[in-house]
């Protein structure tokens, strides 16, 4: 009845299970993410470029899946692996059941397999590639296309999933407390956003805070940003490995010359770290869940963050003091 | 910043006795509080009047003071130890209450102590329904409409606005006492008339019914730097309408998304920040309608809680231990998480990687005339959890863990059934009883779809289509048998959670038949950690689940170890007494040098803390799920006899399948449980029974009834707590409990034996090691014969029993070790009439008493007898001649009947008592004062006392109603009681049997006309009569008692109320003469 399916990672670790999404094999880097929640946010995330993700909570797809919930336009995940993929979706938002909408997004999903073990061998020996296969399932060809797969360092892909055109954002978070935020008066301010991946959560964020975004191309220079005349620059969040985006840190070091405050997420603030005369270094396995503290140094608060991080540590010495 | 040091020593109060709705978890909380924060340096002072508890061993607190929960008792400790701060938020709500009363007296300014943990603003605002609601408003979160009332016109005035269905909800109250749902007036009347009683404040909350609206708790932890974190989310399979506690919840929760979550996140986080909770751990309920989202507050408790003990348990994150150290300055980011060796912060939010499921374990058996169906008040006694990688593994781990005889989603209801049957089946949906899960498998068996099922029940469809997955699946195991279980279809089915001896029903197999095929084809379960962070860092903490997977983390060790086998979920006859002998033989064997491994499924305890044992496996007690980790850890040894009954079913098969049992060997076990064998070697070594007769048939029961003589008392064998037990007059009560009977003990033999009328009772625990016996202590019980002895009280050392009967029973004692071959504990039972001894029953097994009898005499009995069983002689240990204390310290029990309406309170051979506190004073009269006041009972000092009593009592009626009136109180008696005390000289006024017309006594009672009533009786027919009496007075909260004994003792402690002294335990124990 189901269609077997098998996770073959580079170092020859076979796990088998059955298909829950699209048929066909897919290759990525193999990771983890430890938050319980969020299954759709996290594969239409565009830092996930590439990228294979093991959830490991195990039932995922309870909810379904819904528009609003779409981080981007699409799924930006190359695979997933889960313990258990629900039986049904029972929420009251749901428009697809999980399934329906990896076959929709044509992503290869793998289910029943022991994905404790799988986080286990990765927290050991680092991220891997691998690559996940269904239906007639060849195993030596999987660990053979695993072993292809050139891994994400040295990688550009913020380039690959930036936004072609530039475009303008104004809607805030349109869940829970959407009345308050309707009845604002426009946005004052102004920010310009350098899409290297951006979340759409990070831009209605912005927008509840009273700004209005204008979302640019990754590779937009200075100049042009500095024409829309910004009161703000937001480097977003993204995919791959900050170090080849040179365009993106000659452009950042130009815009540090001016007085417009600028700040990045993730990938954002990797490239900003670099244009500062920083160092970023890849991590074994990235902190990916939605329960790491992180402390403010300046004042000793804890507060919870979701982390996608791969490549997050930066010297901080190396960094100027305007970025605290 | 890190702790503070401008504070020395620190009070905690515990949370009295188990009750329902507050059970052991307040000791796994208070005991973690306690180690946490003498651990840092202080000086730690707790007040508990429960000995059961691991919190009031010496070892725990650096001064233990077994004294009543009440602040008057609590001002006398305030006032002798002179603490520095006091931590009110791991007693519970007892001890939070206490707390209140405490400020609210004056105490704490008087001696300047410090409330830390909590401020008394914040408690009254989560506490007080009506600041609540307006403080919620204040921060945009929407709670039911509501409306207080401090009146029952008030409540009718209002209850228009808020319509039918109306939940009732008491101020001050746990448990949600005095609460429910009322769908018509009469039910709103009285529902309310009894809220206001209960609710220490005459304040309740009338509110919309949000009933069958999906329910979720959040766990949140904050510091003084307003760090917070969410330790876990739990969601409620019984919507709203059921009491969490009464529910069968789930964590994490399940129907979310992440924008729903993070929005209940950010709303518990704001709560605790409006509410005030400075530092500590609270509990935030939610309630959602599964239509729209619309999301409403129910309700958050301030202190740690039974739901925080779940969330502790879940996910490993010690939140007691936590809180305390933040009550003491710490933050979160300073403090380690100890399960993953420190490579965390506390202020990392734990991720789980699997499914808890937690089920309520009822007892309604035990109180006929209670109504069974759930509300908003709580009424389980005792919890199961169980871990699982699935839902459906974890749910059916759950059930075989509850003992209740089922080994799966067993059926309720025939295969087929009628419509009629049907209409009941709608009705166990929609109005949930203790057994709901079972119906809505049973309904999906007769067809009913999931949509039908949902409308009924409001169980959210993600639930019930796993739950009709796993009735397809038995039903297709019924169809195709044994022969179609290959290996692969097997390990799915075992990937689902289905044991052993489920499949075996559903195949008409035996067990033993599917475990062999099981293991033939090498399907084994593997062990997986629990670890806070779902496998992102390595753990060396050894706190495991069973699962079937690949990969198997439980890494046994190659040293000695010694596996204790827990008690499974608290039930009445089976509680925390138990749980704290399996800890004691933890914490023994390790010192030892041992390594300790604990099995066991009470989310609630002790026992199940990581690091009681050096490993813990959270596992269901079943043969199969027992016999697992044996084979993983090959134990040198498994100790069955300190968790009660539950280990103990266990052993004979465990022993045959190659567990090194030690300690007393299960056949000297079953030599004491089996009534022939028994009777056999109570012959042979020329002891005394009361006579007795083993009845296989109501035939042979009424011929034997005869022989024996009446009354009788009978029972089923092989029980505990006095399940089924009755005492019975006449061969037509005995002819009907035999009917009753076959049931309960599955054609297992009843027992018949001759009530000894009169008799002074006594319970004897006692140490063997094969050679020599260490007394432990001698109990004289306070109510005669015929009262299970779990529910009466009783006194060390005896009040009454000569010293020559004593070295009777310290024979009898040695000479039954002897012929048991007891190696461990053992309890044994007498009855002395007119000087004769005569032997009830021995126990060669831990008891519910040593818990007192160790707090009482400062001898750790469970410790000794561990390191007995492990070959270490009483003599090596220096223990020998018993240790008397020259001070007594009396037991008490604690009753539920203020949760079961309806159901009779008279006391009689079935146990019913949920919990026990002790008193300890220099004269038994004190101590017993003391018991009385910590178990809650108000004694009357002056006012009418109602006299009705049995025949047989009448003579001490005279005496005990010339001490009410020699203390002032006046006297109303019923006619035949009111006669004989005239007849005797004593001034008494007679009353009106219900009966006899009316006013009668209960119109008195109802009119407050009375202040202590004390109603003896016997027979069916003069119990059903006089059952109104009783059951007015708990409604009424008038003090009552269905003992002589019972009573004469309090009008005599009377005399000690106001005037006892606080003791601390380690100074009581050093009088103890060695």
């Amino acid at each position: 009845m189901s269609t077997p399916a098998v996770l073959a990672l580079q170092d020859g670790t076979i796990f088998r299970g059955v298909s829950v999404g699209a048929e066909g094999k897919t290759i990525g880097e193999v990771v983890f993410n430890t938050a319980m929640t969020g299954y759709q946010e996290i594969l239409t995330d565009p830092s996930y470029c590439r990228q294979i993700v093991t959830l490991t909570y195990p039932h995922i797809g309870n909810t379904g899946t819904n528009s609003d919930d779409m981080e981007s336009s699409r799924i930006h995940a190359s695979g997933l692996v889960i313990r258990d993929s629900s039986m049904i979706a029972s929420s009251w938002r749901s428009e697809q059941t999980l399934s329906e909408f990896l076959i929709a997004g044509n992503l290869v999903a793998i289910a029943e397999i022991d994905t404790r073990k799988l986080t286990r061998i990765l927290r050991e020996k680092g991220a891997m590639s691998g690559c996940i296969m269904t239906g007639n399932i060849n195993v030596e060809m999987a660990i053979e296309h695993a072993n292809k797969f050139p891994g994400i360092g040295g990688m550009d892909l913020a380039k690959f999933v930036t936004t072609k055109q530039p475009y303008q954002w104004s809607q805030g978070n349109n869940f829970g407390e959407s009345s308050r935020i309707l009845s604002r008066r426009i946005a004052p301010y102004h920010v310009v956003v350098y899409d290297y991946g951006i979340k759409r959560t990070i831009l209605q964020m912005l927008s509840d805070l009273d700004c209005r975004m204008t979302v640019v191309p990754a590779t937009m220079s200075a100049s042009e940003v500095m024409e829309l005349a910004p009161d703000g620059i937001f480097l977003s969040n993204g995919p791959g490995d900050p170090e080849p985006c040179d365009y993106a840190i000659a452009a950042i070091e130009e815009i540090l010359e001016s007085e417009v405050p600028v700040f990045g997420i993730c990938l954002g603030h990797q490239l900003l770290a670099l244009a500062a005369g920083g160092k970023t270094e890849k991590m074994k396995f990235g902190h990916h869940g939605a329960n790491h503290p992180v402390q403010d140094l300046g004042n000793g608060r804890v507060l919870i963050t979701s982390q996608r991080i791969t490549a997050s540590r930066w010297m901080q010495t190396h960094c100027p003091p305007m970025f605290r | 910043m890190p702790k503070r040091t401008d504070i020395d020593s620190i009070l905690i109060i515990g949370a009295g006795p188990i009750v329902i709705g507050q059970a052991c978890e307040f000791d796994y909380s208070g005991a973690q509080a306690c180690k946490a924060l003498k651990e840092e340096g202080y000086r730690v002072i707790l007040v508990n009047s429960n000995p059961a508890t691991i919190m009031t061993d010496p070892e725990t607190a650096d001064a233990v003071y077994i004294e009543p929960v009440d602040w008057t008792a609590l001002e006398q400790v305030i006032a002798k130890e002179k603490p520095d701060a006091l931590l009110p938020t791991m007693g519970g709500q007892t001890g939070l209450n206490c707390a209140l009363d405490l400020v609210r007296e004056g105490v704490l300014q008087k001696y300047d102590v410090e409330m830390i943990g909590a401020s008394r603003e914040a408690i009254d605002m989560a506490e007080d329904r009506e600041l609540f609601r307006k403080a919620m408003g204040e921060i945009g979160l929407e709670t039911a409409q509501a409306e207080i009332a401090h009146s029952i016109e008030e409540a009718i005035e209002k209850q228009a606005e808020v319509g039918y269905p109306t939940i009732i909800r008491p101020s001050f109250t746990l448990g949600g006492t005095g609460g429910g749902i009322a769908y018509n007036q009469e039910e709103f009347r009285r529902i309310v008339t009894h809220g206001l009683e209960m609710s220490p404040t005459t304040e309740i909350l009338l509110e919309e019914s949000v009933i069958g609206w999906k329910e979720f708790e959040m766990e949140v932890v904050r510091d003084k730097n307003d760090n917070c974190i969410i330790v876990c989310s739990i969601e409620n399979l019984d919507p709203m309408g059921v009491h969490t506690g009464d529910s069968i919840t789930v964590a994490p929760a399940q129907t979310l998304t992440d924008k729903e979550y993070q929005r209940m996140r950010n709303a518990s986080i704001d709560v605790l920040r409006k509410i005030g909770v400075e530092t500590g751990g609270s509990n935030v309920q939610f309630a959602i309608n599964p239509e729209d989202g619309r999301l409403i507050i129910v309700e958050m408790n301030p202190r740690v809680s039974r739901s925080s003990a779940l969330a502790s348990k879940a996910t490993g994150f010690p939140i007691a231990k936590i809180a305390a150290k933040l009550a003491v300055g710490y933050t979160l980011d300073e403090l380690k998480n100890e399960i993953t060796g420190g490579q965390t912060p506390a202020s990392f939010e734990p991720s789980i990687d699997y499914v808890v499921t937690k089920i309520p374990r009822f007892t309604f058996e035990k109180f006929p005339g209670a109504v069974d169906r759930l509300t908003t008040q709580m009424k389980s006694v005792g919890e199961v959890m169980a871990i699982g990688r699935n839902f459906q593994e974890s749910l059916q781990k759950a059930l075989r863990g509850l003992e209740t005889g089922v080994t799966g989603l067993d059926e309720m209801m025939p295969a087929a059934v009628d419509e009629e049957e049907k209409v009941r089946l709608r009705q166990e949906l929609r109005l949930p009883g203790p057994d709901r899960l079972f119906f809505v498998a049973d309904a999906m068996r007769q067809g009913f779809t999931i949509d039908e099922i949902f409308t009924l029940s409001g169980i959210d469809p993600w639930f019930l289509v796993q739950i009709a997955d796993l009735v397809r699946e038995e039903n297709s195991i019924r169809e195709g048998g044994l022969n179609e279980l290959e290996a692969d279809r097997l390990r799915l089915l075992k990937r689902k959670g289905f044991s052993d001896a489920r499949i075996a029903t559903l195949t008409s197999r035996k067990e033993s038949e599917i475990r062999k095929r099981r293991i033939e084809a090498d399907i084994r379960p593997v062990f997986k950690r629990v670890d806070t962070c779902a496998a992102e860092f390595a753990t060396t903490t050894a706190y495991m689940y069973s699962t079937y997977e690949e990969e198997c983390e439980a890494m046994p060790t190659d040293k000695e170890k010694i596996m204790i086998l827990g008690g499974g979920p608290n039930r009445i006859g089976q509680g925390i007494e138990f749980d704290y002998c399996c800890v004691h033989a933890a914490l023994a064997l390790r010192e030892a040098g041992y390594e300790t491994i604990m099995v066991n499924c009470n989310p609630e305890t002790v026992s199940t803390d990581y690091d009681t044992s050096d490993r813990l496996y959270f596992e269901s007690l079943t043969f199969e799920d027992v016999m697992e980790v044996i084979e993983v850890e090959k134990p040198k040894g498994v100790i069955v006899q300190y968790g009660g009954q539950t280990p103990l079913k266990l052993a004979r098969e465990l022993q045959a399948a190659g567990a090194p049992i030690i300690g007393t060997s299960p056949d000297s076990i079953d030599l004491a449980e089996d009534r022939e064998r028994f009777q056999k070697l109570v012959h042979d070594l020329d002891l005394k029974q009361p006579p007795n007769q083993v009845a296989r048939s109501t035939e042979e029961a009424i011929a034997m009834g005869a022989t024996v003589g009446y009354p009788l008392v009978v029972r089923p064998s092989y029980v505990l707590g006095g399940r089924a037990m009755e005492i019975v007059h006449g061969d037509d009560d005995l002819a009907a409990y035999m009917e009753a009977a076959i049931d309960v003990s599955n054609d297992s033999p009843v027992l018949l034996d001759r009530f000894l009328d009169r008799a002074i009772e006594v319970d004897v625990d006692a140490i063997c090691d094969g050679e020599q016996v260490f007394i432990g202590g001698i109990m004289e019980h306070i109510e005669q014969a015929g009262v299970h002895s779990g529910d009466s009280g009783c006194s060390i050392p005896p009040f009454s029993l000569g010293s020559e009967l004593q070295e009777i029973l310290i024979e009898q004692v040695g000479k039954l070790a002897e012929g048991l071959k007891v190696v461990g504990l053992m309890n044994t039972q007498f009855a002395i009439q007119n000087d004769v001894v005569y032997l009830l029953e021995v126990n060669p097994r831990a008891s519910r008493t040593v818990p007192f009898v160790s707090k009482a005499t400062g001898v750790p009995l469970a410790k000794i007898a561990a390191r007995v069983m492990v070959g270490e002689s009483l003599k090596q240990q220096g223990f020998v001649k018993q240790r008397i204390p020259p001070y007594f310290s009396v037991k008490e029990a604690v009753f539920p009947f203020l949760k079961f309406p309806g159901a009779d309170p008279i006391l009689g051979p079935e146990m019913k008592s949920t919990g026990e506190v002790m008193g300890v004073g220099r004269s038994f009269g004190e101590a017993y004062a003391k018991a009385q006041l910590a178990s809650g009972v108000v004694l009357p000092t002056s006012g009418t006392a109602l006299i009705s009593v049995r025949n047989r009592d009448k003579n001490r009626a005279v005496e005990l109603a010339n001490i009410l009136l020699e203390r002032g109180f006046a006297i109303v008696a019923t006619e035949g009681t009111a006669k004989f005390l005239s007849e005797a000289g004593v001034e008494c006024r007679c009353a009106k049997k219900v009966l006899e017309g009316r006013p009668h006594i209960v119109d008195m009672i109802k009119n407050r006309e009375i202040s202590l009533i004390v109603n003896t009786t016997e027979g069916k027919q003069a119990i059903r009569e006089s059952e109104s009496i009783r059951g007015e007075a708990v409604r009424t909260n008038v003090t009552y008692y269905t003992t002589l004994d019972a009573a004469i003792e309090s009008c005599k402690a009377l005399e000690h109320l106001g005037n006892a002294e606080v003791n601390c335990l380690q100074d009581l124990h050093k009088e103890v003469a060695v």
